[in-house]
């Protein structure tokens, strides 16, 4: 059994990436593609998300404000500077990352709670200054013009077609898995597990829980950096619209519904999510209202999403006879 | 001044005039007691004595109002460090309500207990150069170490929120001891244990002695309190009432006489 | 008008518009105080409140003739609404929140989320996306001190608001209730173990708070003439602030804290533009968390960690 098990662990995966390798070889139809490359985008998130949310424990509820200084990054940088693509990247990953930090300073100190409204405010301050800042970040309107990736070997241009950014993004993604996976299993990943069980337990086994908060957020914020150059490199425009509250919870509801702390958990969170709604267009005008149910919904009978795992509660009273 | 020499006549800790309120209500009042070198001291007292409310003040989870806490020969009080400063210093704890990482295995426990022991930052997890995957290795080594010194071998790889009570007991125990420390605090361990497991738990505590820790403990089981105590401290209300050897703690009439009519288990 | 009038001006609509904060800052405060828990979902109880309110009028307005008549409505309006909110608010407790009480700390957090969506969306389906047109249920008069005016309909709103809270004050002080409430606001652990039953009173705090919060709602719907299912969410942000401010599970500070954020507020749209007004809440609510987040009147539960 145990064996079986063993294979299908790692059989189920690689023949999905195998997939997925291959889709738009097999599937050619543009709008499909482009649909998964917004999916791709979203498994970026969530995978930055989990590392705060599920690793560490510490709700986050302006995500969105983190993808949208990756984007805006990188956009005005080209716009002004022409900074080209790849460079890009580094810069969006690493002015995330500082606005991670910059978010996670203030409640350090404080319960999850406070640190929650603390991340929700600063995803509307930043959603209404890129609005309102209209000679920097082009208001409502969002900015135009920005250059689409290009390679030198081979010479090659991304341009429209969706299959290049499919390639990217996937490429970003395994990087990711790989770099996630490592953290898990380190003495970091420990700490942020530890501190996500028992703040207060953890802090006396010798954590430093606020470089532990700090460098979640600080890994959340240069993995939504990455995700929001790419966009704007793929999308050649952005505006405020694409990086409001909702984005945040629906990036949330990712993580939770795949499983807090799950690698695959939260991949596979995020497909369903963002690839559901094409599956279930007539229900469009319900999407947000059964979206909320099913949050409830979840939290109730299954907290730990659907990859999660969770300790079966033991009773105090009732005493173990097995030893 | 006697010179302290000899490093079993320097107390280990020392606590002056701890005073600590809860919104006017004193928990704890000018407490002043010392602990000696791999003794093994009980904390007893009635319930709301301040007895959990004086482990929080030695660990960091609660400032003291006034008073100092000395560890060792630092000049410095522990009064006001953060609780994983105070564990780095060599100071670890258990809890009352058992506070295990539920849903991480016992051996994952056992290492984030000893996260005071190692280096390894974020560049050290993403690279894994040498020394990190050997730091790695020496600790679960050493967690492996500690559940076999526990009995709890078997139990490695499961979720500690699936072990049995005595089970999480134990391994709260070991995970307090995987940070190496030079004092260990233990909060009622025998809570929920029966007689049978509080014989393995005083043959534990001694064992762990013998090991060069020492060990300050709350508890409310009496027996088991005097069974392995080597020096007995009460608290009343906040306030050190009586201290001594076991016995002469036991005859004290100031002691009888609070936990007269009030929870007093034998 | 010089600056001195607008400041006298805003300050009249600042403590009008800070009444209704206060009363959904209530909501905030006792249900944190006593269950430890920030009912996200509570701004858009807030919202249905008003939705109700409106409800109420439109199914009622054919036996309404005359301005007279209809003044005496005004009660049953806010009874209904009331009765509606608080209904929700201990549904809500009882079977979203209530089953998640062991759960992990983010369980219900994701949960008020979820119902917060539920409501603005069910809302929305109900009675559309625009803005919907809200009687001020009364005539409205105005008068003139000096260069500033004032509407009786501000002093309406600020007289039910101040009965409200003086109600609730008395409650809280004196009755056996309110001071076991007070008791667990202050040590949880030691309030249980003396016995207070725990679940009895966060029902209690969720309905009384989600009451309030009803009211709320209606007076806002008279203030300003028209509501929209996103009303709750901008509201519920300035009126937890407003908690915060005032030491989150305080109840005379969530009261002050209310009336602050409102003056703050339209002094900030007074001087400054309303553009900004929205966000000037959560700047507050940043800096009070960075300088003093146990708030201006203190505030027991918020402890270093």
């Amino acid at each position: 059994m145990k064996f079986k098990q063993a294979v299908l662990n790692k059989l189920v995966p690689f023949l999905f990436t195998v997939v997925i390798f291959i889709f738009p070889l097999v599937d050619r139809n543009p709008y499909h593609i482009d649909v998964m490359v917004s999916a791709g985008i979203f498994v970026l998130l969530a995978l930055g998300l989990n590392v705060i949310v599920g690793n560490a424990g510490i709700l986050n509820l302006g995500y969105a404000a983190f993808f949208a200084v990756g984007a805006y990054t990188y956009a005005l940088v080209n716009l002004h500077w022409h900074i080209p693509f790849w460079i890009g990247l580094w810069i969006s990953a690493l002015t995330g990352t500082i606005f991670g930090m910059l978010l996670a300073f203030p409640a350090l100190r404080l319960g999850g709670d406070y640190l929650a409204i603390v991340t929700l405010g600063a995803g509307e301050i930043v959603r209404i200054a890129l609005n309102n800042l209209d000679t920097i970040t082009g208001g409502p309107n969002g900015l135009l013009g920005i250059d689409h990736p290009s390679l030198l070997i081979p010479k090659y241009q991304f341009g429209v077609k969706s299959e290049p950014y499919y390639f990217l993004v996937l490429f970003l993604i395994l990087g990711f898995i790989f770099v996630l996976r490592r953290l898990e299993s380190s003495r970091l990943g420990l700490a942020w597990n530890a501190l996500r069980e028992d703040e207060l337990a953890a802090s006396c086994m010798g954590i430093n829980t606020a470089w532990a908060k700090l460098s979640a957020f600080a890994v959340g914020g240069f993995i939504a950096g990455v995700a929001g150059c790419v966009f704007a490199g793929k999308q050649g425009t952005i505006s405020p619209d694409s990086f409001d509250f909702v984005v945040s919870v629906m990036v949330l509801a990712m993580v939770v519904l795949g499983g807090l702390g799950s690698i695959r958990g939260v991949i596979l969170g995020a497909l369903i999510l963002s690839l559901l709604p094409e599956f279930l267009r007539r229900f469009e005008i319900y999407r947000m209202f059964l979206f909320g149910l099913a949050m409830i919904l979840m939290m109730l009978f299954r907290p730990q999403g659907i990859l999660g795992e969770v300790h079966h509660r033991e009773e105090f009273k009732k005493r173990n006879k097995s030893r | 001044m006697k010179a302290k020499t000899s490093l079993s006549e320097f107390p280990i800790l020392t606590l002056q005039e701890v005073t600590k309120r809860f919104g006017g209500v004193g928990a704890l009042e000018q407490v002043s007691f010392t602990v000696d070198h791999g003794k093994i001291v009980g904390l007893i007292g009635p319930n709301g004595a301040g007895k959990t409310t004086l482990f929080n003040c030695i660990t960091g989870l609660s400032a003291p109002d006034s008073g100092f806490i000395y560890f060792g020969d630092s000049q410095a009080s522990l009064a006001h460090l953060y609780p994983y400063q105070v564990t780095v210093n060599g100071i670890a704890r258990t809890f009352q309500t058992i506070r295990l990482f539920k849903n991480m295995t016992a051996l994952e426990n056992i290492m984030v207990g000893a996260h005071s022991k190692a280096r390894a930052g974020l560049w050290g997890a993403l690279f894994r150069p040498e020394w990190v995957k050997l730091e790695q290795k020496k600790l679960r080594d050493h967690a492996h170490q500690l559940l076999a010194f526990f009995g709890l071998s078997s139990r490695a790889n499961e979720l500690a929120g699936n072990l049995s009570y005595g089970h999480q007991r134990k391994l709260e125990i070991a995970r307090a001891l995987a940070s190496d420390p030079k004092l260990l605090l233990l909060d009622e361990p025998a809570a929920g244990m029966n007689p049978k497991e509080k014989e393995e738990l005083l043959d534990l505590i001694r064992a762990i002695r013998e090991r060069g820790v020492t060990i300050l403990l709350i508890e409310h089981d009496m027996k088991v309190v005097m069974l392995v105590s080597e020096h007995v401290i009460v608290l009343d209300y906040g306030k050190k009432i009586a201290e001594g050897s076991p016995k002469k703690i036991q005859n004290d009439p100031r002691v009888i006489e609070a936990y007269l009519g009030k929870d007093f288990k034998k | 008008m010089s600056a001195g009038d607008i400041f006298f001006q805003q300050l009249i609509n600042g403590l009008t518009i800070g009444m209704i904060y206060a009363l959904i800052a209530l909501g905030y405060t006792m249900v944190y105080g006593v269950a430890r828990l920030i009912n996200f979902a509570h701004g858009e109880v807030f919202m249905v409140g008003a939705y109700l309110g409106l409800l109420f009028f439109l199914f009622a307005s054919d036996l309404i003739s005359g301005a007279g008549k209809l003044f005496f409505f005004v009660p049953i309006v806010f009874i209904f609404a009331m009765l509606g909110t608080s209904a929700i608010g201990f549904i809500i407790e009882r079977f979203a929140y209530r089953p998640l009480r062991e759960a992990p700390r983010l369980a219900p957090l994701i949960t008020a989320i979820g119902i917060s969506f539920l409501l603005q969306n069910l809302i929305m389906f109900i009675f559309g996306p625009t803005d919907k047109h809200f009687p001020h249920l009364m005539v409205v008069r105005k008068f003139s001190l000096g260069t500033v005016t004032l509407t009786n309909l501000q002093i309406f709103i600020a007289l039910v608001a101040v009965i409200l809270m003086v109600v609730l004050h008395i409650f809280i002080r004196n009755t056996r209730t309110g001071k076991a409430m007070r008791a667990l606001a202050d040590d949880l652990q030691a309030a249980r173990l003396m016995g207070i039953n725990v679940d009895r009173l966060i029902s209690i705090a969720f309905i009384i708070g989600s009451a309030l919060a009803g009211a709320g709602g209606v007076m806002f719907g008279m203030y300003y003439g028209t509501i929209n299912f996103h009303d709750g969410y901008l509201a519920g942000l300035k009126a937890f602030t407003a908690a915060v401010l005032g030491g989150i599970g305080n109840i005379p500070g969530a009261m002050i804290g209310g009336l602050l954020i409102g003056i703050l507020e339209a002094l900030g749209a007074g001087y400054w533009s309303s553009e900004w007004k929205n966000v000037f809440a959560f700047f507050v609510l940043i800096l009070i968390l960075l300088f003093r987040p146990s708030g201006l009147l203190g505030s027991r539960i918020v402890k270093k960690v």
